[in-house]
């Protein structure tokens, strides 16, 4: 029992000092505890509520309860809502007017760089499409590639097929190197300065190439007719006169000594056309190039495998 | 004892924690497994409830304020389930708060002032044990009734989150709560500059 000690003044009304000083066992001491029948009802009202909640199923007779409570509390906490929510956006609202512009700004940065991706999309997956298309070429022909962009195209007035790529002597190219792109031959190295290459292609009518009919092992020559846009635009003419080309039949280069101008192995295009010369009682056929002249862009420039400036090796690999 | 103004701060913070609880909070939900948990208020202030009067008060309490919560929009669950949960957190804090007072000391702080104004540390305390009788109680009943679809493994996460979120929200709830009783009870009588703590246990 503690005895509490204070002056009487500082207790007005002092209506129960037995509960200050009296300890747990002192019965005296649990006047606000529940009789043991509230506890019991309580719980009992709750399972009741629970039981007749769960067998009323949809037809509860809690839902009418339910439903009253809601209408009282409902709007309160709508109109709760309603006041405290602009309180909770109010740190949004108080940013400074410096910080908008520089989110202004960002924000404009940010979106002219995704239109520019955007619109370079297609573009960029044509170059990807390319540059896998080189690398098969590369690993197809066993040949490393310095691989180069298409920069010019020669005027038609010049009367000559000829493009620029953006690589030249500083890269390791020198002239009667082949050049190829994804879909096939484009043409050969006519000549180069330190950081430019002229490309003669395969379309000039100054152009010979020697191809051989991919299934028949046939030996040709493949000329140009000096034209990039329109059809029969490459001329196979074989040298056995007594065998007929036949529609559809892949034609590929035979190869030149050292691979030089050409490399050996690489797809010109398809058979279109087979007309009979009867004046040379030969036949000529017209060649599909696989290579759109009109629409080159990333090409591969053969090297020699192992070369420094090359950026697809022979396997295929890129160099970095 | 100003019996009716003890009521009406009751009734305040249990509406007042309430409509905080579903309007305001979730704005600030901690998110686990696609559950918003918030601090349950209104447990917090049963807690304090059963922290500044007595056990019986403390239980009914409870039990109203379970109801309420159990039949207020948004609640779909079965109705009795948080009043029974409630009932139970009042009447265990209650009672381990106030048999325990006198065990500590005769001359210590709770025997001299009651456990009318109690220490941080017990409030904590008292809210944690709340939380987790409080939570466990609702989630174990779901499972019994088959109410809840959640399985053990799924509540147990989100009872110890709400657990954490109870604590950190205490330390405002339940402070804030005794200041409500305590003026709710007062009579207007000049306030003893010395001792107010023992102004207020002697009139509850």
């Amino acid at each position: 029992m503690a005895i509490d000690t204070r002056p009487p003044s500082s207790r007005p009304g002092a209506p129960s000092p037995v509960r200050r000083t009296s300890t747990s066992r002192d019965p005296e001491r649990d006047s606000g505890r529940p009789a043991r029948s509230l506890v019991v009802a309580l719980v009992l009202a709750c399972a009741a509520l629970m039981v007749v909640d769960k067998t009323g199923g949809e037809s509860s007779p809690v839902d009418p309860v339910r439903r009253a409570v809601g209408e009282v509390v409902g709007p309160v906490q709508a109109g709760v809502s309603t006041v405290v929510r602009p309180l909770v956006d109010l740190p949004g609202a108080l940013r400074t007017n410096g910080s908008l512009r520089d989110d202004v700004d960002r924000l404009e940065a940010e979106n002219a760089g995704l239109r520019n991706q955007l619109a370079k999309a297609g573009y960029d997956e044509q170059r990807l499409a390319q540059l896998a298309g080189l690398r098969a070429v590369a690993r197809d022909s066993a040949h490393a590639l310095v691989a180069a962009r298409v920069i010019a195209i020669g005027p038609a007035q010049s009367f000559s097929s000829t493009v620029t790529l953006d690589a030249g002597s500083d890269t390791g190219l020198r002239p009667d190197m082949t050049v190829v792109a994804a879909e096939g031959l484009v043409g050969r190295i006519t000549s180069v300065t330190a950081h430019t290459a002229t490309v003669l292609l395969i379309v000039d009518d100054t152009s010979s190439v020697g191809g051989r009919i991919g299934d028949n092992l046939e030996l040709g020559f493949v000329r140009g007719h000096g034209t990039l846009g329109t059809d029969d635009r490459l001329e196979l003419e074989l040298a056995d006169r007594n065998v007929m080309p036949q529609v559809g039949q892949p034609v590929v280069t035979w190869g030149s000594e050292g691979g030089s101008p050409y490399i050996a192995g690489i797809p010109i295009g398809t058979v279109g056309k087979v007309y009979e010369s009867l004046r040379e009682t030969s036949y000529r056929a017209v060649i599909t190039p696989g290579v759109d002249f009109t629409a080159l862009d990333l090409v591969g420039v053969v090297v020699p495998s192992g070369d420094q400036h090359a950026t697809i090796e022979a396997d295929g690999s890129l160099v970095p | 004892m100003n019996r009716r103004g003890r009521l009406i701060g009751t009734l305040v913070a249990v509406f007042a924690a309430l409509l905080l609880q579903v309007t305001v909070l979730p704005l600030f939900a901690w998110d686990v497994g696609g559950l918003g948990v918030v601090p349950d208020l209104v447990l917090l202030v049963v807690v304090a409830t059963a922290l500044a009067t007595d056990t019986r008060f403390a239980t009914l309490t409870g039990f109203w304020a379970g109801l309420l919560l159990d039949i207020a929009p948004p609640a779909d669950h079965l109705a009795g389930r948080w009043a029974l949960a409630l009932m139970v957190v009042g009447y265990v804090v209650g009672r381990l708060v106030h048999d325990n007072a006198g065990d500590v000391g005769a001359g210590s702080r709770f025997a001299r002032e009651g456990v009318r104004r109690p220490p941080l540390p017990l409030a904590l305390a008292a809210a944690a044990g709340g939380s987790f009788v409080g939570t466990s109680v609702f989630a174990l009943s779901g499972l019994l009734l088959r109410d809840a679809g959640a399985s053990i493994g799924e509540l147990l996460p989100v009872a110890l989150v709400a657990l954490l979120l109870d604590v950190v929200a205490a330390l405002a709830v339940v402070p804030a709560t005794l200041w409500l009783l305590d003026r709710s009870t007062s009579d207007g009588l000049p306030r003893p500059a010395v001792r107010p703590a023992q102004r207020l246990r002697v009139r509850l």
